[in-house]
């Protein structure tokens, strides 16, 4: 997992797997960096991720509520066909853009 | 294909739920399943397991129990605690209930373990623990 800031943009590479003992870190690590930095958008990077389980619509939930009472967004990126598919289970794509690409 | 048990017992510690998914993966493996259900069984495990540390055991020491059952390509898997029940099963099953906002638990455990088996019964007693039962008829 790692944390990327480009201008007022905040990607996070997600770890391979996402459940509730290592998400955590993802959590703090994403809270910090907001309440330093002027952060517009949240992009959460799921190349590397091919598992999550309901502790990972948390974090998606939890770092959307932070961002958007300061008129901040979050988007996805690289989402497997499993993880769309959670995403469309929980309504996370009602609330997070999901940026296509092939 | 031969009927096959197997059972574990683990510690409640987060860690673990890494390895239950690993294990029943494992124990699934002669069956052959495709790969979206064993991301099912994974993800509905993991959901099991993560309640009976978190919400059964409330972060604090005790045992889980991890059992499988294959027979004429029906997956069975329980997930045993000791730890604190559930006072309402029935409110407990709803899409997004949750009694852990603070740890920003999304309340969608059981609604995704409902999705990813055939079949779920939840046993609970308060201060006694929990039993999860789930199947799953395997095509792979
Ligand atoms: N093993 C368990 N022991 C005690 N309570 C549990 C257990 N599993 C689930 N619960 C209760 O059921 C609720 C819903 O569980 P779930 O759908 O997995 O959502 P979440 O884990 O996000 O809270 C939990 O918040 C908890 O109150
Ligand atoms: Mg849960």
């Amino acid at each position: 997992m790692d944390f990327e800031i480009e201008q007022d943009i905040l990607i996070i590479r997600l770890p391979k797997e996402i459940d509730h003992h290592n998400c955590g870190p993802i959590k703090e690590g994403a809270d910090n960096i907001l309440l330093q930095q002027n952060i517009r958008e949240i992009v959460f990077d799921f190349s590397q991720t091919d598992f999550m389980d309901s502790s990972g619509i948390g974090v998606l939930v939890g770092r959307y509520k932070n961002i958007s009472c300061f008129g901040g967004v979050v988007s996805a990126i690289y989402l497997s066909k499993r993880i769309r598919k959670i995403f469309a289970m929980s309504g996370l794509d009602n609330i997070i853009r999901i940026y296509e690409v092939d | 294909m031969r009927e096959n048990n197997m059972k574990i017992e683990f510690d409640a510690l987060s860690e673990n739920e890494s390895f239950a998914r690993l294990a029943i993966a494992g124990f699934m493996a002669s069956s052959d399943p495709t790969l979206e259900e064993l991301e099912d069984v994974k993800t509905a495990v993991s959901e099991a397991v993560t309640n009976a540390i978190i919400h059964g055991y409330v972060g604090k020491e005790g045992k889980v129990i991890l059992s499988g059952n294959l027979k004429e390509h029906c997956l069975t898997v329980i997930i045993q605690d000791f730890g604190v029940g559930i006072t309402d099963v029935e409110q407990a099953r709803k899409p997004m209930f949750t009694t852990r906002e603070d740890l920003e638990r999304s309340g969608m455990g059981f609604t995704f373990m409902e999705a990813f088996m055939d079949e779920l019964h939840i046993e609970s007693k308060v201060n006694q623990g929990t039993t999860i039962t789930m199947s799953k008829r395997l095509r792979g």
